[in-house]
């Protein structure tokens, strides 16, 4: 018999509700397999308690015939949804120990939809980063390995939702994609991850890195299990001013892999100089493989994404810089109060060691560029572009349905490789930023390994709240792209 | 528009003040700008606080449908454009009292635009001169927290019971020329504040703030640097600031100083103002639309609703009491001073009408100066006002219909309405039970008529030797022997005629 940690998300939920396997089962499965996972450093928090409580809970439901959508499965949580009494510190030394007397709109979904809570996973702090080494709990290590051994990042910043995943810590986990949190992790560790259209789902109740371009997603290994989960997540919310008041559609249901009749466009831009071979062999093959489902495949131009991942470190710390003043050290989180200190003093004191350093940084850029005098250079300039860069979106969808690009412009990289230069961090979002700055679903799928046998991965953008076309064109690609890698255990 | 006349004498010659005003007016409604939270005054500290208010990690703000409207409500009684797209800013700064570290406001498009208001030096004075202030702009933004020094010998304590009420600001051109101006300038804007229903006006209590802005010129030349005392909490303050102010500014200006665009404070202790920061140490407030909240866009329903549930409002009443109603400029303003005043007036004005079957107009006049007169000067006696007057309007008609119809007289009348006062009876149900109806019986006042002039035989003689300040008089001497009932028109028809014999 196949071990339950294998299972996806929906062979979870149907193996629960056929009865041949009980969902208490299932929980005990994942915990212990999250307490053996804790070299990967992929959780925070370990909840096995909370996993418990609802897998009896739906071992019940089960037995009076009232299964709901997610009874029985087990969910990581990435941490920087606020979760009612259990810890929420976005990995930062400022809120460490804050546990919120409320729950996120999204978790609290999740758990009436019938799931389970293993724990929060652990993430780049306040969300900040491309490779999980800005957490003030230690960096996450992915589970995959290159040839020469060296320990590699998980992405970020939902690399503990990432690693946790592909590791068989838990059968899928929420994220967070401001510029590609979801997209990069997912293809940095051969799992399928999904951003929905901005709006799509509540962000309250999530610890706010940049309000424009915060949207929770899915994280699991297949496509299916991403649909599952993205219904269960989405919604309109009223307490939050930019959900979508509009009906969540059968994701699952509407999975469809035939492209027959669908166009998908090739930014032309998006294969600069210089880019990898391997990347660019790679998304060769999606094209055949989109074409092999029965799509047209034609060439668009996206003119202004060259200027896309400027825009967006221009408009994220901006945001950021001011959603992250209320960690003051007055009401809650970390107090650092010296000896005969004034009110500035405190601030100066908390912020200086509740913060980390790509947290500071991101925070002096967008003060800078909100200040008197440099507020249109960046600021408003950043809009504009943005806005030019929404264009050129809307105006490649008269053409095609979906987008097929690279999702990162490399395989995962070794921890402490670009820990030096912010920069070249950066540059890590150039496939992901532009979809974001423009609020589109997008997806990374699993598409094959490189030469040192890690994952690559193929990002699919939709239309907006065309979440349906993304998945299933990210369902043609994992069809026929046959990804059945899986790290090796070593921890 | 009159020209202000007011100037200060320095040594140097006259000069003329110029003042602008920005009133954070706290927006009357059940909850705050963007949370849930209820905004009532005097509640337990920190009673009132939402996640969102003590901006708790991930909460969202979400506006307030009735916070909207009555800001919208506000800029159409003064006339202003509204503007249906508006949208949140963020201005950010650091305060203990300000949880978010950045207060919600609108920098770049206020909901409201370009408005006036007309005001009168002195209001009760129909030859006073007139003037229309600019309103530059309306805009809604959060209140913050407030902090307490007194609780603690080292440490201050934050109450937020306050952080997100929604307040409007109201920024006045720079129109005004004197102290008195200012002063006509914010009872009016109360007023119509009260008359909307959209902010309660109540200075004491905070609903109501002034920044005061002061400049000082020589007549005719352009203006001078400005300074802005803040948070100045009453009508006589903000006359008082702007006088100190503005001879302070006159008082560097000739010793050869200059004036240093700067926030002050106003201490009413000391009365003077008192620099609080400079512009060097202003706050950069890296002001940016607020990405939790998109534009605020208005529909014509919305307006629509917002337009028809606006009273009557101030201007317009004074006219219509002018020329539909006949009464004096004096009574149509002060009637209409104070919204709840109009009210009550105009719940009397109805009931009489309906009592005595005639028009509004015909019993204005009577129920005007009843108002005025008698209940005013009872409710001041009794320290008491309109709001629990011991004598509802329709009472109140009641007894001025009795008079009309002349079952009591005037004088009676008054001893009615003292009874009134203590038992809260109605006026006919006092007149039936003491026997106070007045008599019209011809044969019993001339009855009496002839006792008096029997009686006072002299007088009638001085009367007819061409006293005739004496028939005062006699009218008393019968009234007396009526006890003040009898029909004082008849007493004085009799009396003529017996008289005349």
């Amino acid at each position: 018999m196949t071990e339950l940690t294998d299972l996806t998300l929906a062979e979870i939920r149907d193996g629960v509700a056929r009865g041949g396997f009980s969902a208490r089962e299932v929980a005990q499965a994942f915990n212990a397999a999250v307490e053996a996972g804790r070299p990967l450093n992929a959780y925070i928090v370990e909840t096995p308690e909370k996993a418990l409580e609802a897998a009896d809970a739906a071992d019940k439901a089960r037995a009076a015939g009232d299964l709901k959508p997610l009874s029985g499965v087990p969910l990581g949580m990435k941490d920087l949804f606020c979760t009612e009494g259990v810890q929420t510190s976005a990995a930062s030394r400022m809120l460490e120990g804050f546990t919120p007397t409320y729950e996120s709109t999204v978790s609290a979904k999740l758990w009436q939809a019938g799931a389970g809570m293993l724990g929060k996973l652990n993430l780049d702090q306040f969300a900040m980063g491309s490779s999980n080494e800005t957490s003030h709990f230690g960096n996450v290590v992915s589970p995959w390995k290159g040839k020469d051994g060296k320990e590699l990042t998980p992405g970020g910043s939902s690399g503990g939702s990432s690693a946790a995943i592909a590791a068989r810590l838990c059968p899928a986990a929420t994220g967070t994609d401001t510029g590609g949190s979801i997209r990069q992790p997912a293809a940095f560790t051969g799992i399928a991850g999904i951003k929905p259209t901005y709006g799509r789902c509540s962000r309250w109740g999530v610890v706010a890195f940049a309000s424009s371009l915060d949207q929770p997603g899915a994280m699991a290994r297949t496509v299916r299990d991403n649909a599952i989960l993205l219904e269960a997540m989405a919604g309109f919310d009223p307490k939050d001013a930019t959900s979508l008041d509009l009906a969540v559609p059968q994701l699952e249901a509407g999975l469809s892999s035939s492209l027959k009749g669908k166009k998908v466009g090739i930014p032309k831009e998006y294969r600069p100089d210089g880019l990898n071979a391997e990347i660019a062999a790679l998304w060769d093959r999606g094209v055949e493989w989109l074409k092999d489902a029965g799509a047209d495949v034609v060439e668009v131009s996206l003119p202004h994404t060259r200027y896309a991942l400027a825009t967006y470190y221009i408009i994220a710390p901006a945001e950021a810089s001011s959603n992250l003043a209320r960690y003051d050290g007055v009401r809650y989180g970390l107090r650092d109060l010296p000896d005969g200190a004034g009110l500035q003093d405190m601030y100066a004191a908390t912020r200086a060691a509740g913060f980390g350093d790509e947290v500071k940084r991101r925070i002096l850029i967008g003060t800078y560029v909100l200040s008197a005098g440099f507020y249109d250079a960046y600021y408003t300039q950043a809009c504009k572009v943005r806005t030019l860069i929404a264009r050129d979106f809307a105006q490649a969808f008269e053409q095609c349905d979906v987008l097929l690009t690279p999702t990162a412009p490399s395989a995962a990289f070794a921890l402490g490789e670009k820990k030096a230069d912010p920069l070249e961090m950066y540059l890590n979002d150039v496939f992901t930023v532009p979809a974001s700055l423009a609020g589109l679903p997008a997806m990374s799928v699993p598409g094959g390994l490189s030469s040192e046998g890690l994952p690559l991965g193929l990002q699919i953008i939709g239309r907006p709240l065309d979440e349906q076309g993304v998945l299933n064109a990210a369902l043609a690609l994992e069809e026929r792209a046959g990804f059945a890698a899986r790290p090796e255990k070593w921890w | 528009m009159s020209n202000s006349t007011y100037r200060i004498q320095g040594a140097t010659g006259e000069w003329e003040v110029v003042i602008g005003l920005e009133v954070h007016a706290q927006v009357v409604s059940q909850a705050k700008l963007f949370s849930g939270a209820a905004t009532a005054f005097g509640a337990e500290p920190n009673s009132q606080v939402s996640l969102v208010d003590a901006a708790m990690p991930g909460m969202l703000p979400v506006p307030n449908r009735e916070c909207i409207r009555q800001a919208v409500r506000t800029g159409m009684a003064i006339n202003a454009q509204i503007n249906t797209w508006s949208r949140f800013d963020r201005k950010n700064y650091f305060y203990a009292d300000l949880p978010q570290g950045y207060q919600i406001s609108q920098l770049y498009h206020p909901l409201v635009g370009e408005g006036q208001i007309e005001i009168t030096l002195d209001e009760k004075d129909p030859d006073s001169p007139v003037k229309t202030i600019g309103i530059e702009r309306i805009h809604v933004e959060q209140d913050a927290g407030k902090l307490m020094h007194d609780q603690h010998p080292t440490r201050s304590y934050v109450d937020l019971n306050r952080s997100g009420v929604a307040l409007m600001e109201i920024v006045s051109r720079p129109d005004m020329r004197s102290p008195a101006e200012a002063g006509a300038y914010l009872r009016k804007l109360r007023t119509i504040l009260r008359y909307v229903g959209s902010c309660d006006g109540n200075m004491e209590e905070g609903s109501m703030r002034a920044d005061v802005n002061v400049s000082v010129r020589k007549p005719g030349e352009p203006f001078g640097t400005r300074t802005e005392t803040k948070n100045v909490n009453s009508v006589r303050f903000v006359m008082a600031a702007i006088e100190m102010e503005a001879s302070r500014q006159v008082d560097v200006l000739e010793s050869g100083g200059t004036i240093v665009q700067e926030t002050r404070l106003f201490d009413p202790d000391k009365m003077e103002t008192r620099s609080m920061r400079s512009k060097e140490d202003a706050h950069d407030y890296r002001y940016f639309p607020d990405p939790d909240l998109l534009p605020l866009e208005l529909d014509d329903a919305f307006l629509e609703e917002c337009r028809a549930s606006l009273p009557e409002l101030p201007d317009a009443k004074v006219k219509r009491y002018e020329s539909e109603l006949g009464l004096s400029a004096y009574n149509a303003a002060v009637l209409t001073a104070e919204a709840e005043t109009a009210r009550w007036f105009e719940q009397l004005l109805a009931a009489g009408a309906r009592i005595q079957k005639k028009s509004e107009a015909d019993v204005a006049k009577a129920s005007a100066n009843w108002l005025l007169s008698e209940l005013y000067g009872a409710l001041n006696r009794l320290g008491r006002g309109l709001d629990d007057s011991p004598v509802s309007p329709e009472q109140g008609a009641e007894l001025l219909a009795l008079i009309a119809d002349g079952t009591i007289s005037g004088t009676i009348a008054k001893q009615v309405f003292e009874i009134m006062l203590e038992t809260g009876d109605a006026a006919g149900k006092i007149v039936e039970e003491k026997g106070l109806k007045q008599t019209s019986d011809t044969g019993a006042i001339e009855a009496a008529v002839a006792k008096i002039l029997a009686d006072n035989a002299d007088k009638v003689e001085q009367y007819k030797g061409g006293k005739e300040a004496l028939f005062g008089f006699f009218v008393g001497q019968t009234m007396k022997a009526m006890q003040g009932k009898a029909n004082p028109q008849i007493v004085n028809e009799l009396l003529k005629k017996a008289l005349a014999n």
